[in-house]
């Protein structure tokens, strides 16, 4: 009974402040929002936002990236995963992918930037010596006009995302028989893979896709360190103008907002577009009998593809590190003049406080989402039917944090609720539910369901089946949706200002404050701080089912 | 089913805030014509302080006033770190819509300017309240209107000021005078930096791509535009009233012409810009730029002394002067620990915690009380250190150029990014 009312509870309890969240961008984007002295309805805003220089550009990146990044990354993910054989290289690779999708999406765009800019690690390791540059030259590298340096840094972390998504998927497939029996009608293994697995795979991996289109068309931060400047995405814009001390812009703002929320919509559609599109020309590919045909090509590309990115962040983090020690360190020099441990030592008695805060607030808000989650899938399962409006799970995920966390914020002073610490786990708990939804939804609903009807016919009840049969079969699904949950949870730093009103202090709003002082030194020091707690997340998701699952080779999940 | 749905959300809300709502009362208004019964009520209190936080050195000093709060006064100071002060604006504004008009969540806001003049003019701050704290008579306003001005509004006691900012330039000089064996000595020219404006174009000329500001609508951005139409406006008179009152277009004429001409010799050829001052900075470390300037005329020795600028670091100020302002604390209109917020206010302008917050050691940020009229011993607590070569001299600040009124730097960030933005 209970569980039956799960999915109404769910969509209750989140999809409530979300649309209240939502209305408190639309009304001011019409005008109104008394408190500032808006009291009537207008499309003022909208023709100011339609005024503004550079508005066509900002949006046409904003959605090249949200399509460009996630078809690379994709590309990338599904190549690799076709040609990794068990190599060394392979196995490293596989293992890289947690400490990546651990390292928060700004300090993998600091890495990158640390790296390639003019007077990055790149730079300094070929000067003066191969280049003669004395100076850092003069060039256009990072926040180029086009957004090439924005797509690349948001690759390097949506590829180890889909990575994940996609590992924790396939035990489902059971890719290597597929494979087997391709491979003895004579296909070559590479395209064994891609025409035997990988039509089946991506069914499984949509929603995780679905969100890397949102996040990379609308992400603030990155964009930021490397995205564009004149002008920057449509969602620094917006970040600009709410953050504009002349608060008529905010409704400007929320006019962008809605805008964004658009463009995010758009590139949503275009990639289901492309779909219908890759579903029709793939099928002749599919089935067209050819074997062999650019097997060398793919694999290298996909192999390449995943060693660039892999190495890149690793450098970065690497850049990071060196700079948290590092004491004055003049161009061209490859290594610091000096070594200093003085930025860890003004850091780590200002750790205790956030650390704590940041995992109670990751640990509950994870564990409620994972509980929320499961309720519903299991309730789905057991009525048999798909619940209509869940989607609307996802919205935290399309609306722009800052426009929409403001009508929260409303909202719960309407309410009175005062609960900080209540209401920064709630929050958190919007952001992280469609993650861990995403993460175990497909498969969930995958899951084979001749090992239930088997245990029924074995006159086990649901309940037991539930706890004893699709469980543990799902546990490496289920540690890796609690591990990303806890890193979305971890990273957020706006649900955690607002609500908290600033009151609760974690790693994350440290982290962000220190990084607008721009001192590179700091910003290292608390990156790494903020990559170590996800990564230990990961790791206990990697370990525990093999440890739990030693002898059982099949049950051991995710490599 | 459907139509259910609305009704058991607002149940499932209530009860939750049923659970958890405190029933704090509004808290009683202090009297600001008894200091003592202030004191009095604020023991006990707890001072949400939100400020920027970005610089860890401020914290620091933000850490040490909540000692000396909790030793002296009682009072529990709480210092919100903020990447930016309008998040805070944000969190007042939700709370006044929300109608919570006696429990805020903020009692005291580091700001001025702009987020001044905006949360004043939609009445989000408390107030008059200045004249009640005893420290404020030694800045003595009326000699120095500068610290009840803020960028030419008055502040009619709605805010505290606390410290002050100058626009203050800074470079390499080991770079500059080429003394380096590994950079290019071959100029006497380059020997002193550009001290005008005009010069700066020449300087920028001769080094190309190694000066920049940051992208507008940046604060330090914005405040290089002001600097530049300063001295290149025929009168500036106009500039200290709102923009509305003049011709927008001739005044800022020349200065257009001049960007139009600096542009092409900044750094990456003025296609593209810094972020921000910090960036600024950033960029001064890692030898992309050879001249910079900052707000903050500690920041170069702060810098040196963290290791993000060599030691030859220089700093100096345009002969002409460079546009300066004063930064306040302000208290929002609901905060329930006004008692609290108004020792703190006074406590920020005694001359201890002045001294110390000037003190290179401790952050270097300049005092705004009026040092000549305090008594000797006061006064030598704020001798300025000037070990640090990259310090600038103090009497240097003395050529202060007033900001221009508010609504200037919305046009000129107007006018700027429609002439400059995708391009």
């Amino acid at each position: 009974m209970l569980l039956r009312l799960m999915p109404t509870v769910v969509l209750a309890l989140l999809a409530g402040p979300i649309l209240a969240g939502v209305a408190m961008v639309l009304l001011p984007a019409f005008g109104h929002l008394p408190a500032l002295g808006g009291e009537t309805f207008s499309l003022a805003p909208w023709r100011e936002l339609l005024d503004q220089p550079g508005l066509a550009r900002s949006v046409s990146i904003s959605l090249a990236s949200g399509l460009i990044t996630t078809a690379l990354s994709l590309a990338a993910v599904l190549l690799f995963l076709a040609a990794a054989a068990d190599t060394r290289l392979d196995r490293w690779l596989h293992r890289a992918v947690s400490p990546l999708l651990a390292l928060p999406h700004a300090a993998a765009a600091f890495g990158l930037a640390f790296l390639v800019a003019p007077s990055g690690l790149l730079a300094r390791l070929f000067s003066p010596g191969l280049t003669g540059w004395e100076r850092p030259p003069d060039l256009l590298i990072v926040q180029d006009p086009w957004g090439l340096g924005l797509m690349a840094g948001l690759v390097i972390k949506e590829i180890p995302f889909l990575m994940l998504m996609s590992l924790a998927a396939l035990p489902q497939l059971d890719a290597p028989r597929r494979v087997a029996l391709a491979r003895s009608l004579g296909y070559r293994p590479t395209i064994a893979w891609l025409k035997g697995v990988a039509p089946a795979l991506y069914p499984l991996i949509r929603l995780p896709v679905y969100a890397v289109i949102a996040f990379a068309s609308s992400v603030v931060d990155v964009a930021m360190i490397l995205g564009p400047t004149l002008p920057p995405t449509l969602a620094v814009s917006i970040l600009e103008w709410f953050h504009d001390p002349d608060l008529e812009k905010r409704f400007l703002a929320s006019a962008g907002a809605m805008l964004q929320l658009g463009v995010t919509l758009t590139a949503l559609l275009v990639w289901w577009g492309l779909e219908c599109l890759a579903r029709r020309l793939g099928r002749g590919w599919v089935v067209n009998g050819r074997r062999r045909g650019g097997e060398h090509w793919l694999s290298l590309t996909g192999r390449g593809f995943l060693v660039i990115t892999t190495l890149t962040a690793g450098l970065g983090l690497g850049g990071l590190a060196l700079y948290s020690v590092a004491g004055f360190w003049r161009f061209p020099e490859t290594l610091p003049t000096t070594l200093t441990l003085g930025h860890w030592q003004t850091a780590l008695p200002l750790l205790g406080g956030p650390v704590t805060n940041t995992l109670i607030i990751a640990a509950s808000a994870t564990l409620l989402a994972m509980l929320l989650t499961l309720a519903t899938l299991e309730s789905e399962q057991r009525s048999g039917r798909r619940i209509a409006g869940l989607s609307l799970l996802y919205l935290p995920l399309i609306v722009p944090q800052i426009a929409f966390l403001f009508g929260l914020v409303v909202l719960m002073e309407t309410l009175g609720i005062r609960a900080r610490l209540a209401l920064v786990i709630l929050a958190h708990l919007l952001f992280v539910l469609p993650y861990t939804f995403l993460s175990m939804a497909e498969s969930y609903r995958c899951f084979d369901p001749r090992w239930t009807r088997l245990a029924l016919t074995l006159g086990h009840s649901p309940n037991a089946i539930f706890w004893r049969v699709r469980l543990p079969m799902l546990l490496a699904s289920l540690l890796t949706a609690a591990a990303v949950g806890m890193a979305v949870s971890i990273g957020q730093y706006l649900p955690t200002l607002l609500l908290g009103a600033g009151r609760i202090a974690t790693v994350t709003t440290e982290a962000v404050s220190l990084a607008s002082g721009g001192n590179r030194r700091v910003i290292g020091v608390w990156a790494l701080v903020q990559a170590a707690l996800p990564l230990l997340g990961f790791i206990i998701a990697m370990g525990l089912p093999r440890l739990l699952w030693s002898n059982r080779r099949g049950m051991q999940g995710a490599p | 089913m459907l139509q259910y749905r609305p009704a058991r959300l607002t149940t499932a809300l209530t009860c939750v805030s049923l659970g958890l709502a405190s029933a704090t009362p509004l808290a009683a208004s202090p009297n600001l014509d008894d200091w003592q019964a202030v004191r009095e009520q604020a023991r006990g209190q707890t001072v949400y302080w939100n400020a920027w936080g970005g610089d860890t050195r401020t914290n620091g000093y933000i850490a040490w006033v909540a000692e000396r709060m909790a030793e002296d006064h009682g009072v529990e100071v709480v210092h919100v770190k903020l990447d930016d002060t309008s998040t805070a604006v944000s969190r007042v504004i939700a709370e006044k819509a929300a109608n919570n008009l006696g429990d805020g969540s903020i009692d005291l806001i580091w700001l001025n300017g702009e987020n001044f003049a905006a949360m004043r003019e939609h009445e989000l701050l408390y107030g008059p309240f200045t004249e009640a704290l005893p420290n404020f008579a030694l800045t003595r306003p009326a000699d120095n209107p500068e610290v009840i001005t803020d960028f030419t509004l008055p502040t009619e006691g709605f805010e505290s000021p606390w410290g002050k900012a100058q626009i203050t330039f800074y470079y390499d000089s080991h770079e500059l005078r080429g003394d380096s064996d590994e950079l290019r000595g071959d100029s006497q020219e380059v020997e002193n930096p550009p001290g005008s404006i005009e010069a700066l174009l020449d300087w920028s000329r001769a080094n190309p791509g190694r000066f920049s500001y940051p992208r507008i609508p940046d604060f330090t951005g914005s405040t290089f535009l002001k600097q530049a139409l300063i001295a290149l406006a025929d009168d500036r008179q106009p500039l200290y009233a709102p923009v509305e009152e003049s011709d927008f277009a001739t005044i800022t004429a020349p200065l257009w012409d001049y960007l139009d001409a600096l542009h092409p010799h900044l750094w990456r050829g003025g296609r593209q810009f810094p972020n921000s001052g910090p960036e600024l900075r950033s960029l001064m470390g890692a030898g992309e730029l050879s001249l910079a300037f900052t707000f903050y005329p500690s920041e170069p020795a702060a810098a040196v002394a963290d290791f993000e600028l060599p030691a030859s670091t220089r700093s100096y100020v345009l002969n002409d002067g460079t546009l300066g302002n004063v930064h306040f604390v302000a208290i929002p209109f609901n905060s329930p620990n006004k008692a609290g917020a108004l020792v703190l206010a006074d406590f920020l302008l005694s001359p201890e915690a002045q001294a110390h917050k000037q003190d290179l050691a401790v952050w270097g940020d300049r005092t705004v009380l009026d040092v000549a009229h305090l008594d000797d011993a006061t006064r030598r607590r704020f001798t300025i250190d000037a070990d640090s070569p990259a310090m600038l001299p103090p009497e240097a600040l003395s050529r202060t150029l007033p900001e221009p009124h508010p609504s200037w730097m919305t046009a000129l960030q107007e006018a700027w990014q429609a002439r400059y933005v995708a391009q």
